[in-house]
């Protein structure tokens, strides 16, 4: 049911309870479905979004570009795992255009991230070059935008 | 026209006696007394209030792109009387693929500062002195006090629970009298949600048909219904000459702020319309106009998205209440839900403050709308669902402290 997942993607703090009440579902229903996608790898996990900064915690993420020779059998999938698997790889994309893998990472210095591009990155075979780029700010992610705060400022007008 | 508020602004120093020289008949009209509700809820701080009548979302960034584009061009000047005839054309357009309305751009269609503009133009375009307006209650606050600052006669029916809160036709036939002249449809409704649907509106014609009886159809909330799409009276054979219809783009497309409605109507009714907003008003804001036109043109999704939202919002607080063992009739349009409560024995008054004072939650009684609203309480689920967790929470407390 892509509504249920909709609104879990966006929200996943609601509860069964919360979500048979807005889709008219019974409970046990719905704690049936996401436990259906958890399993199934529907729902990959769930995660919070976190302004470190505003906690004083200076993390520096940078975008790596990465030009790959794939391999005749396994084309990019086996370079890539050897990435992913790195947990300081946040992200890892197949891309089109002008290179091919696109890694996302965070470190806690910049010198910290560019070792770790040049000696676990570089230093994989099937890479033959690599450019990394340091995030200097970050406005959006996943949706949301840093540092807004609403106020419900409407005024009481029946 | 029974009460008179005392001036409180009194002679001052200026040796004007302000109760005199005012118009009497201003000052004989009620204020809004929901005003007094409201200025103490605003004084107290942590509460959960939920009787916001405007959407929470921000108006959809493409719009408010058009609008500030707009000025980035210098379209700083005024339009002409009626609005932009581009705006008037995509009215129509909109009309016409939404509700399969026919109304011409040049003629029938005037564009209004909010579609209370509508209802006030509408008013006094039709009313002579001592004409009756019939108007359902409960229902917005406006339609009374604005057919009697033209000087006529509101005729209240007072819609029920049992029927849903719509108007019948036999509540309709009831009240026409020699001097009725209009007959204000406000559907779907606030505070209730009601809808009227093609088969109610079939009836409402059959009384109607043959009459000179005219038709205010506010339709601001005519895209926000649940399950089926919203039928205009303009629609049913025998009402499009008879109907003027009002609506807007704030409940729409989140434009409260923006002061963008429309009215249309047969071009012999528009005509007069237009002359007295030509001279009360002039135009329409430009840079809203210019932002309506980008609503009308490419807002078709931000509609779907916001109107799925409130749908699982209605849903949930509405099961919400039924869980709480509240009754509540299962409302079909707007952002409202209208719960009876009398099961509390108190007045939704002192229900309201009970909540408000001891509970931190704020509702507003269903008597603002009219006095037929007594013993239900209004709860608007323009906020989000977790708000609308946190309302339901302190509910349930209160029922359990009884």
């Amino acid at each position: 049911m892509t509504e249920l997942l909709k609104l879990l993607e966006n929200d996943p703090r609601l509860t069964p309870e919360m979500l048979s009440l807005m889709l008219e579902k019974e409970v046990g229903e719905i704690r049936d479905m996401i436990r259906t996608y958890e399993k199934e790898g529907v729902i990959l996990g769930y995660k919070t979004l976190i302004d470190w900064e505003k906690m004083g915690s200076e993390k520096v993420s940078a975008l790596i570009e990465l030009k790959i020779t794939p391999q005749r059998d396994r084309g990019y999938d086996h370079v890539a795992q050897k990435i992913y698997n790195y947990t300081e790889v946040e992200s890892l994309y197949l891309m089109s255009g002008s290179f091919d893998l696109a890694v996302l990472i965070e470190g806690r210095t910049m010198r910290e991230v560019a070792l770790f591009v040049a000696e676990k990155l570089a230093t994989i075979e099937d890479v033959t070059a690599t450019a990394t780029h340091f995030v200097l700010r970050k406005y959006k992610d996943k949706g949301l935008i840093y540092g807004a705060m609403p106020v419900d400022e409407r005024g009481n007008i029946v | 026209m029974t009460h008179r508020e005392p001036l409180s602004t009194g002679t001052g120093d200026t040796g004007i006696d302000y109760a005199k020289v005012l118009s009497r008949s201003i000052q004989e009209i009620k204020p809004s007394g929901i005003r007094k509700f409201f200025d103490l809820l605003n004084g107290m701080s942590d509460v959960v209030a939920l009787t916001v009548g405007e959407p929470d979302f921000v108006t959809p960034w493409h719009i408010r792109s058009a609008g500030i584009e707009s000025l980035e061009k210098g379209k700083t000047y005024y339009t002409s009387n009626a609005g932009l005839v581009t705006l008037r054309e995509e009215i129509a357009s909109y009309l016409n693929r939404r509700f399969g309305l026919t109304y011409d751009p040049v003629t029938e269609v005037v564009v209004t500062v909010g579609g209370s503009e509508a209802i006030d133009l509408t008013m006094r375009a039709l009313i002579d002195p001592g004409d009756e307006v019939i108007i359902p209650q409960p229902s917005f606050v406006c339609y009374g006090p604005i057919c009697e600052m033209a000087h006529g006669v509101p005729v209240y029916i007072p819609t029920k629970e049992e029927n849903h809160f719509k108007l019948t036709a036999d509540e309709l036939r009831a009240a026409i009298t020699p001097k009725t002249k209009l007959v204000v449809l406000p559907f779907p409704g606030n505070p209730t949600g009601a809808i009227l649907t093609r088969e109610d509106l079939e009836a409402i014609a059959e009384v109607l048909r043959g009459t000179n009886i005219l038709v205010l159809s506010d339709e601001i909330y005519g895209e926000l219904t649940y399950g089926r799409t919203h039928v205009s009276p303009a629609a049913i054979p025998g009402m499009r000459e008879r109907t003027i219809l009002a609506s807007g783009f704030s409940k729409t497309y989140a434009m409260t702020g923006w002061r963008m409605g429309y009215l249309t109507a047969p071009a012999p009714m528009a005509a007069q319309m237009l002359k007295i907003h030509q001279y009360a008003i002039m135009c329409a804001p430009t840079t809203s106009q210019f932002a309506a036109i980008e609503a009308l043109r490419n807002g078709d999704e931000d509609i779907e998205m916001m109107r799925s939202e409130y749908n699982r919002r209605r849903r949930y607080l509405v099961n919400g209440l039924h869980a709480l063992g509240i009754d509540c009739f299962n409302p079909e349009g707007s952002f409202y839900v209208f719960p009876n409560i009398s099961r509390f024995g108190m007045t939704s008054e002192a229900f309201c403050e009970t909540l408000l004072y001891d509970y931190k939650l704020a509702l507003v009684p269903g008597t603002a709308f009219g006095e037929c609203g007594e013993g239900f309480v209004r709860i608007s689920y323009a906020y989000s669902v977790e708000h609308i967790s946190q309302a339901l929470d302190r509910l349930e407390k209160f029922i359990k402290d009884r």
